[in-house]
């Protein structure tokens, strides 16, 4: 072997060696992140944690039950808003793909998806809380609606798209008009990816906080009215965790511990709602 | 008749949702600079390049968080970027094919954490270590929070995206430029260097993807950040950036004006990161548009007449 | 038409000074071959005994033996997925990178095993060029196409560079017609004069051995032609080995043809004998386009 090909040989080997040091170096943060959580937070979990409210400042106990119904509230406007806009704007996408319109609103979407979410916030806090002078829990489940949309008209566009054209022509050779033929034919087809986007939109915006600052902002008592100021589990822990007192900081770790179990929840759903209705579709 | 009137409003009730969208983006533009008049009409440019920010005398200028946002952006890319390249090329070139999958979805379950707890991880554990790294390389003062946390915790942050955006882009390398390097008698690294030659536009788009991300990251920054709005090159001082500060101070805002100056800086903010996350979109598409022609235009090409 | 090709192809080429050893064989000293080689060709460049491979469990080739000569064109012929792409590339062990892919058995080059313990594959595939079905130029000029091999061999020399550039793209018949742009981009060439620059790209090296896989399949009929003419005109100097689903191109441009059929080698044979008295009847069958 000449010099040259030892050398080169050996940066290749080398060069080789540090990608595969990368992702060591990259799972040492993921490990350490999901250990503390899993340490602070689930030895801070007990039953007071589901079922107490907030003590005042400086009291220890208490818990996040609030909180815990907040987010899921809040998760629920998200989706009820989300969910009809970005499906049927994603059905349009699809129906009309080479328009001028739907590359614009296509762009639109990209664009919107590149949003930080706290400017999201700001919108919502403009249309939603200033002309009422009031946080409520529909401003921040709107915020959040609106962060998922992007997803959601994405998904739906390309599972859509995915669908073979035979299923529907034969739907509107029967005589189906053309609504009928997508809502009756071809959305079932694509249903599981499309609300394999859905469930994974949702894992997103549950981890939110930034723009529930101030829309939903915050409530200390037991609230599930849409028009009140709701607690979150996100704002809760991030309140707790900036806070000088240590109860707070466990709890904080509860909090987070919930947080990842709930996304992590949401995304074996989103796994097992594909596989189910694969088999329902295929039988 | 009835048929095509119902396949007409098929047409328009879905295209009515898809210019709500529309309508969404252009409204969020539009309410940005809707609430941010006051500030733009009293400092106008000046504002962008103030130093100071005193909420108490009513005097605005962003520029300590312009400098924050940014500063933070690039270290963290400059971190960032060759661990995720190594990530995707790992993955995707060197990795046994059973590891493919699962290093994927860890990698992706990054992406996944919830950004406030990337932040309490950052305030309980990450800032002492970085307090501990500053003691020991004698910085002053040795705060823990600051530049140094923020820059490492974006990086994490932003490793997900990058790398996943580099792996698609080297996957739809097509297999022939390969398969030249190697028939050439090249070794393995010169031949994993040719298909990085070949998508390196879409992998500037990925790490663009990621610096958009970077840019509008709100809650872990401020979390480990220090939140002081000073402009320093140092790593170790507490500095700010545009989405903390609109987090820390928007309900604190007591006057319109502070609350307009606070939306100004969102505006900013909003400008920036599209403009970053249209041009990596752009870069991204036209190299998957390459990796297609590359294969397809051969074919097609006839022959030249030689002079 | 084949007449004329049959008579050079009878002519044995002594202008070639004996072969230098193979490089490839990884620091092995080797003699000079003792059997009076100094001024005499041995006849044989590639000699396959035996040769299996295997996909996995599916074995795609079956007890493979040809021996190639040496500085002819050797086309291989047969219906698509019989196992002649795959020969091929067991040669240069490209289908090394394919994982599960193993072959069985021998191939020698000049002696030399390709599979031994002592053969470096990187060295292997130097000395062994190969071009592709569609070309696939770099994406970058002509001139770094053509410099890729000699750069990453170390050689850093301008002048050096230019030279072999330039003597490369004579050779594969494409140097009139870029001489003034050679910085231009390799993709802005028609397609066949992309294949051209890729038998360029893969001359530049200096190899003894020359693979071409169906090289002038996705070109139009003048694009071919030009690629015929070349590969003529190469084998003076290379030892070619070209699979070709184009009997007429197999008849018009190679010495001898292998008809391939399922994974194993059915007739092997002068090309003239394979295409006018072809001792098979499935030969027979393929040739007169019976089935294809």
């Amino acid at each position: 072997m000449t010099a040259n090909l030892r050398r080169r040989k050996i940066y290749s080997g080398l060069f080789e060696a540090l990608c595969a040091l990368a992702v060591i170096v990259a799972l040492i943060p993921l490990a350490m992140i999901l250990f503390y959580v899993v340490k602070e937070g689930f030895g801070a979990l007990n039953v007071d944690f589901f079922t107490h409210m907030p003590k005042p400042v400086g009291e220890s106990g208490g818990g996040m039950a609030n909180a815990i119904a907040g987010t899921l509230i809040l998760i629920c406007i998200a989706a009820a808003f989300a969910v009809p806009v970005g499906c049927l704007c994603g059905i349009h996408l699809s129906e009309y793909p080479g328009t001028k319109f739907s590359s614009i609103v296509r762009f639109s979407a990209d664009v919107l998806n590149g949003v930080p979410s706290i400017v999201v916030g700001i919108f919502a806090y403009g249309i939603l809380v200033l002309p009422v002078k009031r946080f409520s829990a529909i401003a921040g489940g709107v915020a959040l609606g609106l962060l998922m949309i992007p997803i959601v008209v994405r998904t739906t566009e390309e599972l859509l798209r995915l669908v073979p054209g035979g299923l529907r022509e034969g739907a509107l050779a029967l005589g189906a008009t053309r609504g009928r033929a997508v809502f009756s034919v071809i959305v079932p087809a694509a249903l599981p990816g499309i609300l394999t986007g859905i469930l994974v939109a949702l894992a997103r915006v549950a981890g939110e906080t930034a723009p529930l600052l101030f829309t939903a902002f915050n409530n200390r008592f037991w609230s599930t009215s849409l028009t009140q100021p709701i607690a979150s589990l996100t704002v809760q822990v991030f309140t707790y965790a900036i806070s000088p007192y240590d109860d707070w900081h466990r709890q904080a770790w509860a909090g987070a511990f919930l947080l990842v179990m709930m996304i992590l929840a949401l995304s074996i759903l989103a796994r097992l709602a594909v596989r189910r209705l694969e088999r329902m579709n295929r039988s | 008749m009835t048929r095509s009137s119902d396949d007409r409003s098929f047409r328009i009730g879905t295209g009515a949702f898809a210019a709500l969208v529309l309508l969404i983006v252009a409204g969020i533009a539009f309410e940005l600079t809707r609430q941010s008049t006051l500030s733009i009409a009293k400092f106008g440019l000046k504002f962008w390049t103030t130093k100071v920010w005193d909420p108490v005398s009513g005097d605005f200028g962003a520029l300590p968080f312009i400098w924050g946002t940014l500063y933070s952006a690039i270290l963290a890319l400059l971190i960032a970027t060759p661990i995720a390249l190594g990530i995707a090329i790992f993955i995707s070139e060197l990795s046994p094919r059973v590891l493919r999958q699962p290093l994927a979805y860890l990698t992706e379950l990054l992406a996944a954490i919830p950004s406030i707890v990337y932040g309490l991880w950052g305030i309980f554990v990450l800032v002492p270590i970085v307090r501990k790294i500053e003691i020991a390389m004698g910085a002053k003062p040795a705060l823990g929070v600051g530049m140094m946390a923020a820059a490492l915790i974006l990086a994490v942050m932003v490793i997900p995206f990058t790398s996943s955006v580099a792996r698609e882009i080297l996957k739809n390398v097509p297999a022939t430029q390969r398969e030249a390097a190697y028939a050439l008698g090249a070794t393995r690294w010169e031949a994993i260097k040719v298909a990085i030659g070949f998508g390196r536009t879409g992998i500037i788009g990925a790490v663009m993807l990621g610096f958009g991300r970077a840019l509008g990251e709100t809650m872990a920054v401020t979390m480990v950040i220090g939140n002081s709005p000073q402009i320093s090159a140092s790593l170790f001082k507490p500095q700010y950036t545009m989405a903390a500060v609109i987090a820390n101070e928007f309900t604190e805002a007591a006057d319109e004006l502070y609350l307009h100056a606070l939306i100004e800086i969102g505006l900013l903010l909003f400008i920036i990161t599209v403009g970053v996350n249209l041009l990596s979109r752009l870069l991204i598409w036209s190299t998957k548009r390459r990796a297609v022609t590359a294969v397809v235009m051969p074919m097609v090409a006839a022959e030249e007449v030689p002079a | 038409m084949t007449s004329a090709l049959m008579t050079s192809s009878l002519t044995t080429d002594v202008t070639r000074e004996s072969p230098s050893p193979p490089r490839f064989l990884a620091g092995e000293k080797v003699a000079k071959p003792d059997e009076g080689a100094a001024l005499a060709q041995s006849e044989t460049k590639i000699s396959v005994r035996d040769f299996d491979f295997f996909y996995g469990t599916a074995k795609v080739l079956h007890g493979i033996s040809l021996e190639i000569p040496a500085r002819k064109v050797t086309a291989l012929i047969g219906p698509s997925g019989c196992g002649k792409s795959t020969f091929i590339r067991s040669i240069n062990r490209m289908n090394d990178i394919i994982t599960d892919a193993r072959g069985k058995g021998t191939i020698l080059i000049d002696g030399q095993d390709v599979y031994g313990s002592n053969t470096d594959v990187v060295e292997l595939r130097r000395r062994v060029g190969m071009v592709f079905q569609k070309s696939n130029p770099f994406p970058k000029s002509i001139y770094d196409n053509v410099a890729y091999g000699l750069r990453i061999g170390g050689m850093r020399n301008k002048r050096q560079l230019d030279d072999i550039i330039e003597r490369s793209l004579t050779r594969a018949a494409l140097w009139h017609e870029v001489k003034d742009r050679l910085h231009a981009s390799a993709l802005a060439l028609s397609g066949g004069q992309q294949q051209r620059l890729c038998i360029a790209r893969a001359l530049a090296v200096d190899p003894e051995i020359l693979l071409m896989d169906e090289p002038a399949s996705a070109l139009d009929p003048i694009a071919t032609s030009k690629i015929e003419e070349l590969i003529y005109e190469l084998k003076d100097n290379y030892t070619i080995v070209i699979v070709t689903h184009n009997m007429q191109q197999a008849a018009r441009v190679s010495d001898r043809t292998a008809f391939f059929m399922l994974g194993r080698v059915v007739e092997y044979a002068e090309t003239n004998t394979i295409f006018m008295n072809p001792k098979e009847k499935m030969t027979e069958d393929y040739v007169t386009g019976r089935f294809g």
